[in-house]
């Protein structure tokens, strides 16, 4: 424990009967690190019990063979090792992986289109009724949208074959088949969590200062050029935040296959969070299921890493 | 933009105006159709529910599967344990977090820095990496297959603490400075000046984590076994499995009931939720 960030901090602080040579300065300035300490306290229990501890666990659980009843045996890294060469769990890697990205790639460009449109509207009006309407999925929980969801996607009653088969198409087995079951997924995780990213681009499009966009408008640039050469540029910080944290939870889906297809047909959409829960919870593989879980971690910090990486051509700040 | 679309008004620019609201509409058609679908679909009865088309305008609303919601499983349980959890965690939250934000905020202590840091790495690691440690540290404390299991885990938050210290961050540290010349202690100067002026970040931090515990499945299916003790989410799934297709209508009513707390609690508090969007997509 140093005392710079104090001494860096000294701007800020508050000293209230302050004058450093004053004797009891010293005593005061412990007064207020024990305040501190007091007011922390309750947070860094619980953090330091329910999140701290677990991560540090969780990596030491990685290294041993525990099912639970029987003490851990440390295997080191046999754990891994097996994971390499375990076929369906690599697989259900490359489901997240595939459905991750198709949700994001969805609900970014569906939540800026969106948010494109509404930002054109000029009565608060519309703004607001749009707002609320995209944001309204949201207010359902993930276990209540896989429930209704699974009912509307139904191949043989499902509303949704109902209304294309009136425009003459034919059933489509939605969540019974690899393609069809991958793509419902992403519709129904798009169509819940698009209000999300619509709000946030809305946000930023709205903050756009009107004099540059005035300034584009005099030199006669186009709507479809301004916005993508002045408006997306200005919002690209916005965009990177918005797919840094869409991918971070598309990559750990669970409950809409979990609920909606349990993993299925076959393996097509069990997701790596699913052989998690299955190998920790179902088979009591403690052990080998926290490997899985680091090794997803690890998958989740190079993705978002490579999204920076990528970041430092693509996004302009100001 | 908006002056000068609407200082030359060529045709082409109303042409995409009408496109551009046309579209809209059938956006917001696909986002409230299956929400609507659920509605309307609970109000009829289990024989017709799975009859096409939907009735979107429910003319005979029959309101016999809401009660029949109730007979077939124990919603109301699962609406107090909902209740209990959320609630308990809400609250439990909004003081842990303020208390410190606030001190990683204002307060000046050795080491400030170095366990700010280890909350914000702790942030990024998802829930899905430590579910296993938290599963063992629950059994051994005697909480397994309680709400005990769900609510204690998520009193304290290092995103909260995170949320609320940006917000105290902009507070100006005068008030507080000349509140101690007042005489008044530390705590006081924390609970009667800064802590009433955090109250929107207090409300955004209180709906975000209504929103996400009110919903959530993945801790309730791994911590909870009696069906006693099972939260409205993990509750309604299993009556969707124990039921099979005979009675949608009756999930669907239970799915709506789910809901309601949500969507009046979004009518009171809409902005806070769209505050909570920006704010809590840093978690």
């Amino acid at each position: 424990m140093t005392t710079q960030p104090g001494v860096r901090e000294a701007s800020r602080a508050t000293l209230p009967l302050a004058s450093h040579r004053r004797p009891g300065v010293r005593r005061e300035a412990r007064k207020e690190g024990l305040f501190g300490y007091l007011m922390i306290s309750l947070a860094v229990v619980f953090v330091a019990v329910f999140t701290l501890f677990p991560i540090i666990a969780s990596l030491g659980l990685s290294l041993f063979k525990w099912d639970v009843i029987s003490s851990p045996r440390f295997v080191g890294l046999a754990n891994f090792q097996r994971l390499i060469h375990d076929g369906p769990t690599l697989h259900s890697f490359g489901v997240t992986v595939i459905l991750a990205v198709g949700i994001v790639a969805l609900q970014l460009s569906l939540g800026m289109f969106l948010a494109v449109l509404v930002n054109q509207r000029r009565s608060a009006w519309a703004k607001t009724t749009f707002r609320t309407v995209f944001y309204l999925p949201l207010l359902a929980s993930t276990a209540a949208v896989s429930i209704f969801m699974g009912y509307m996607f139904d191949a043989k009653y499902g509303v949704i074959n109902y209304y294309l088969s009136l425009v003459g198409l034919t059933k489509v087995p939605w969540l019974t088949t690899t393609w069809g079951s991958m793509i419902s997924i992403i519709l129904i995780v798009v169509w819940q969590q698009v209000g999300f990213t619509f709000v946030l681009f809305v946000a930023a499009l709205t903050s756009v200062p009107s004099e540059v966009l005035e300034a584009a408008s005099i030199d006669g640039a186009s709507a479809v050029r301004t916005l993508f050469q002045v408006k997306i540029p200005l919002i690209s910080p916005t965009i990177l935040f918005a797919t840094v944290v869409a991918m971070i939870n598309a990559l750990q889906l669970f409950d809409q296959p979990y609920i909606m297809t349990k993993g299925g047909p076959g393996t097509s959409t069990t997701t790596a969070t699913i052989v998690m829960y299955q190998t920790g919870f179902q088979n009591l593989q403690f052990g080998y299921a926290s490997t899985i879980a680091i090794v997803l971690l690890l998958i989740i910090l190079a993705i978002t890493g490579l999204q920076f990486l990528a970041a430092r051509k693509l996004v302009f700040y100001q | 933009m908006s002056v000068t679309i609407a200082a030359r008004r060529r045709p082409a620019v109303k042409l995409a105006e009408v496109v551009g609201v046309v579209l809209l509409i059938i956006a917001a058609m696909f986002a409230l159709g299956p929400l609507l679908w659920t509605i309307t679909t609970s109000l009829r009865t289990p024989a017709e529910a799975f009859t096409n088309p939907p009735q979107w305008i429910p003319l005979h609303a029959d309101f016999s599967n809401y009660s029949a919601v109730f007979d077939q499983i124990p919603i109301g349980t699962f609406f107090v344990n909902s209740t209990i959890v959320t609630g308990l965690i809400v609250v439990g939250q909004t003081i842990t977090c303020t208390l410190s934000g606030y001190a990683f905020a204002m307060v000046r202590f050795p080491g400030k820095n170095i366990v700010f840091g280890v909350f914000l790495a702790t942030m990024m690691v998802p829930l899905q990496t430590i579910i296993i440690p938290v599963f063992v540290i629950v059994k051994n404390l005697g909480l397994s297959d309680s709400l005990g299991s769900l609510i204690i885990p998520a009193l304290g938050s290092a995103f909260g603490t995170f949320l609320m210290r940006q917000y105290f961050m902009q507070m100006p540290v005068e008030l507080g400075e000349a509140a101690r010349v007042d005489g008044a202690s530390r705590f006081k100067v924390f609970y009667m000046v800064y802590a009433r002026m955090a109250a929107p970040a207090i409300a955004t931090l209180a709906i975000l984590n209504f929103s996400g515990f009110w919903a959530e499945f993945y801790r309730p299916l791994i911590f909870l076994q009696s069906q006693n003790n099972f939260t409205l989410p993990l509750g309604l799934v299993g009556l969707q499995g124990n039921l099979g297709t005979g009675s949608i209508s009756v999930v669907l009513a239970g799915v709506i009931l789910a809901m309601i707390p949500s969507v009046v609690l979004f009518i009171v508090a809409q902005r806070y939720f769209i505050a909570g969007i920006t704010a809590g997509s840093f978690r």
